[in-house]
């Protein structure tokens, strides 16, 4: 397994740049690798999505899909794909520390 | 008399019947299979309707045929699932059906009504799924009369079931329009949610580049969030538009409504399952097989056959009180229609992508993996007379369940 240092912690992450141990992450790591996926700044609607990720993978052990965050965080699709551009349930799993969802086979 | 009761007489279901039938001692327990429809489609062979390879009598024969004797078949919509109470009830003279034991295998289904504008004036008139009978019966009369123009392919979200399924569909665009001398005066773009032409990262730029040499545009991380059918425009939620003359969509696929209706899914319907095991994560009594469940696997016939032999030990253990085998892998096997009478073939599971190498036989094939060639078209083409009389029956096939890495080159 791959480690890396993101904003001076060293984390655990796959070949594809997800963390691997959601306990490792916290909210300063979530604003660099959000500068990563091209988001500059992280605003309250971005904190609304990202924690409801977070409480949804401890419970269910994977990162939600784009229909369940839209129906569980009670955001519109438009809205999600405003906040996080092309793959919203990639980026917010990159971003919250998650790994990628299933939901892609 | 003990009830194992089976929803869905597709492929899973019905080989679920055929091995319990060997199985379950008939003077302790009544074997019964629900289904809503008395004929069993080959689905794999939709994909080859539209190009005219096969009209729908190879692709439809009574349900009833592949079922052994001793099993109750029951033609009937599903009312309502009710797990608590170990209890079915069915739309056809409301009779309710006590189990002890339930397997559901009701499969994916097609939902075009999802997605904005998709239903709405174009509906196969230049608007087709071939997903359907019906769909790949009416864009096959399109076809025929097409003078060309601009074809989009739109994956509308995934999951769907056989996700290469609309990279064949390309591959057979392309040679179908070489054969009548107008592929010159046709464009074809695939739009597709994912970031390149498939899945997984080796197989995905194996087959983009096969894409690029047929002269097909790749249009990657598009969502469409409309069909706009006056402007003949499907367009993404970063508002990009892409103009066509004929769609061809792979609308949303989603479990059966009866699985909603009872409270037993996720938000695309699918019954949360155990990934290992496929037994359900909240009911010990309730088994899922294929398309149904939520496990993070390809949909298609191929898996569906790989989780009967797990399901099938697991549940006579659990009938003797032993714990369930953490045994399905995830594997998947897939045949790729890619033209002009050749073919690829990918074998990949949960953690390993599709590598290269021979199938089944290490070193020998005849099968190549990940490559093209004509021995694995022909034996897609065989496939369908294996489906028909030994896959149906549950009958042994000449390779594990689980994925092996013999044979492929990491």
């Amino acid at each position: 397994m791959a480690t890396r240092e993101i904003a001076g912690k060293t984390v655990e992450v796959n070949e594809e740049g997800f963390m691997t141990d959601p306990n490792q992450w916290d909210k300063e790591i979530a604003v660099e690798l959000a500068k990563e996926e091209g988001i500059p700044e992280l605003t309250p609607a971005h904190w609304k999505i990202i924690e409801y990720c977070r409480q949804s993978a401890a419970k269910t052990g994977a990162a939600p899909t784009l229909r369940n965050i839209t129906v569980g965080a009670g955001v519109s699709t438009k809205d999600l794909f405003a906040l996080f551009p092309k793959g919203p349930a990639k980026k917010v799993a990159r971003i919250a520390g998650l790994g990628k969802p299933e939901g892609c086979v | 008399m003990k009830t194992f009761l089976i929803l869905g007489a597709g492929t899973g279901g019905t080989m679920v019947a055929n091995k319990m039938a060997q199985h379950l001692d008939a003077r302790e327990w009544r074997i019964m299979i629900v289904d809503r429809d008395e004929n069993h489609y080959y689905q794999p062979g939709f994909l080859f309707i539209p190009f005219g390879i096969y009209s729908t009598a190879d692709v439809i024969k009574p349900k009833r045929n592949f079922l052994p004797p001793q099993v109750e078949v029951i033609f009937s919509d599903i009312e309502l699932i009710e797990p608590d109470e170990n209890r079915v009830r069915l739309v056809k003279g409301e009779r309710v059906i006590h189990y002890d034991y339930l397997v559901i295998a009701t499969g994916a289904h097609i939902k075009p009504e999802e997605t904005p504008g998709l239903m709405d004036g174009g509906w196969h008139k230049n608007i087709y799924d071939f997903y359907t009978l019906e769909g790949a019966s009416a864009l096959s009369r399109a076809f025929k009369f097409w003078k060309g123009g601009r074809m989009v392919v739109n994956v509308v979200e995934m999951p769907i079931k056989c996700p290469v399924a609309p990279l064949e569909f390309l591959f057979l665009a392309d040679w179908f329009f070489h054969e009548r001398g107008i592929r010159d005066k046709v464009d074809i773009t695939f739009a597709t949610p994912l970031p390149g032409a498939f899945t997984k990262p080796r197989a995905s730029s194996i087959l983009g580049n096969i894409l690029a040499e047929k002269n097909i545009r790749l249009e990657p991380e598009f969502n469409i969030m409309e069909v706009d059918n006056d402007k003949q425009v499907i367009r993404s939620y970063d508002e990009r538009e892409i103009e066509y003359d004929l769609l061809i969509t792979i609308p949303t696929n989603m479990g059966a409504d009866v699985i909603a209706r009872s409270g037993m899914g996720d938000e695309l319907q699918f019954v949360p399952v155990n990934k290992h095991t496929l037994q359900s994560n909240q009911w010990e009594n309730v088994w899922v097989i294929g398309d149904a469940s939520n496990v993070p696997a390809s949909k298609a016939g191929s898996v569906a056959h790989f989780m009967l032999d797990v399901l099938v030990e697991n549940i006579l253990r659990h009938m003797e009180g032993l714990e369930p085998q953490p045994k399905f892998d995830g594997h998947a096997n897939c045949f790729i229609e890619s033209g002009f009478e050749k073919g690829i073939l990918i074998d990949f599971n949960y953690e390993v992508e599709p590598l290269p190498g021979k199938f089944p036989l290490p070193g020998f094939g005849p099968f190549s993996l990940l490559k093209e060639s004509a021995v694995n078209h022909w034996g897609k083409m065989m496939f369908r007379w294996i489906y028909w009389n030994m896959l149906l029956k549950g009958e042994e096939m000449p390779f594990e369940s689980q994925m092996t890495m013999a044979g492929k080159w990491a």
